[in-house]
């Protein structure tokens, strides 16, 4: 069985081509989808931290952070996030230049990793912003209300009361911002990061072996998808205990 | 008298604001460089551009929905030799990148029709050999991915004593698709259905990867040619934010003409 599978990646046979070792490519895809996952899971955490400022602002703040908020959620989101990506991955290392020669310090070249993570987290920010922010309005209001007139401080009151009730109602959006998130790294290969489609465009190409390499990064990417939808699922029944089930037609 | 779609502007921050982004807007007309405009004008570029990002999302939404219909029929009432492939067929395109769908049919197509003869001296080869029909291919399978899932749970959503009625009439199953069925889950699709063409729109752009002249590729070539870093960019995001109020209006009409009441 093990010789079987070792002959199949052997130099000369079916997959051959996908071997870890040099004469395969299947280490530049391996590669690749670390990196990709690295992106992946630093933009969702950058975007899990503004998506929390933005929908209690959204919800709590003043009005002009409110308008503000408005502003960014709808500005991103109606504009591609291409071209948002194009935009940022020029203007933010400038801006970090720009602060760092007026504080007196030399320029830096910022790694394209930290560029992408930060980029992919603003854009994911907006989206996860409205998330949370639909999430933490299903909790119900007397529970708020009781709250506050338990004298808590909001503080404590987002930690006790609004965070362990809004997150079931969160849990499937942010599931699918997950999935979008892990599928927009591909966005970056635009720009030539190499992250898993843009090495796996080059392996195509070298080898001119195009269906063999793309098939087996999409196969890798319903892998991620499948797992990551295992894990949120057990992550939202977690979430939903203590909840009265919805039996079967029960509507 | 302050005629009412002002009044939510008469707050003293908004109006703050508002003063802001003007000042910020004349800075950026007035300080940028917008002297490549006229010229790209003229010879016709970004209007082709916004012809071409416009042709294929109305193309790849109507026929992608179309598509769409069936898939979420056949998961929603089909057997299950029909259900099985419309689940796998929308998990393995809402589960991949829409880049690598696009790269792998243009490349992957793109280097296997060149080997049959019979392709190479057919009529379809000087179509075959551009970028577009890859385009646009591309995009009708994924918007008929990601609607396929949202029509099954639109036909699922009528309720069950429409269809109990309908057959109680007498009526065909293909005239209570078209007459009961269909009507009712457009209807309740038609909210998503409008965010998910935004989605769809702003999905456009990728197609520039395999040269296909759409608007982002306008942009980037007006980029390329004039070495100006921003200013294409930011008047690219603004027609792309025009183009989607245009959508959200044309949805927003549509829910209104339809009666909103669902039982």
């Amino acid at each position: 069985m093990l010789d079987a599978i070792t002959t199949l990646f052997a130099p000369g046979h079916a997959l051959g081509l996908l071997a870890l070792s040099p004469p395969g490519w299947g280490g530049t895809l391996v590669t690749g989808l670390i990196a990709t996952m690295e992106i992946a899971f630093g933009a969702y955490a950058v975007g899990l931290a503004i998506g929390i400022c933005g929908a209690f602002g959204k919800l709590y703040g003043g009005e002009v952070t409110r308008d503000l908020f408005a502003l960014y959620t709808t500005v991103v989101r109606a504009v591609p996030e291409l071209v948002e990506i194009l935009f940022l991955y020029y203007a933010v290392p400038s801006i970090v230049n720009e602060i760092l020669l007026n504080a007196g310090f030399g320029r830096i070249a910022m790694p394209p990793l930290l560029v992408g993570t930060i980029v992919l987290g603003v854009v994911l920010g907006a989206y996860m912003t409205e998330v949370l922010r639909g999430a933490i309005l299903a909790v119900p209001h007397g529970q708020i209300e009781a709250a506050r007139a338990y004298g808590m401080s909001s503080l404590l009151l987002a930690r006790r009361i609004t965070f362990p009730q809004m997150m079931s109602n969160a849990i499937p959006g942010m599931a699918n911002l997950w999935l979008n998130c892990t599928k927009d790294t591909a966005l970056l290969a635009v720009i030539g990061f190499s992250e898993l489609t843009l090495n796996t465009k080059q392996a195509a190409g070298t080898t001119k072996a195009y269906f063999l390499f793309f098939v087996a990064a999409m196969v890798i990417y319903m892998c991620i998808s499948m797992i990551s939808g295992r894990f949120f699922a057990v992550l939202e029944r977690w979430a939903r205990r203590g909840q009265r089930k919805i039996e079967r037609g029960g509507i | 008298m302050i005629p009412a779609f002002l009044r939510p502007m008469m707050k003293t921050h908004r109006l703050v604001m508002l003063a802001i982004a003007l000042i910020v807007v004349g800075a950026c007309a007035y300080y940028l460089d917008w002297s490549w405009v006229p010229t790209y004008w003229n010879s016709g570029l970004i209007l082709e551009g916004l012809w071409t990002t416009i042709w294929l999302l109305v193309l790849s939404w109507a026929i992608g929905l179309f598509l769409a219909v069936w898939l979420g029929l056949a998961q929603a009432a089909g057997p299950w030799w029909l259900a099985l492939p419309a689940k796998g067929y929308c998990s393995v395109i809402r589960g991949t990148p829409l880049l690598l769908q696009l790269w792998m049919l243009y490349y992957g197509l793109g280097s296997l029709f060149p080997q049959f003869p019979w392709i190479r001296h057919s009529e379809l080869w000087p179509i075959l050999r551009q970028a577009w029909p890859y385009a646009a291919l591309t995009l009708t399978l994924s918007f008929a991915g990601y609607e396929g899932e949202v029509m099954r749970g639109a036909f699922l959503g009528v309720p069950h004593g429409q269809l109990e009625c309908a057959r109680a009439f007498g009526m065909s199953r293909f005239t209570i698709l078209r007459r009961i069925w269909l009507p009712q889950a457009i209807q309740r699709a038609l909210p998503t259905l409008g965010g998910e063409t935004v989605l769809q729109l702003k999905a456009t752009p990728l197609v520039a990867t395999i040269s296909v002249i759409d608007i982002y590729q306008v942009s980037d070539r007006i980029r390329h040619d004039t070495f100006i870093v921003y200013e294409p960019l930011i008047l690219l995001a603004l027609v792309y934010m025009a183009i989607t109020g245009i959508i959200v209006l044309i949805f927003r009409g549509l829910e209104r003409r339809l009666p909103s009441k669902v039982a």
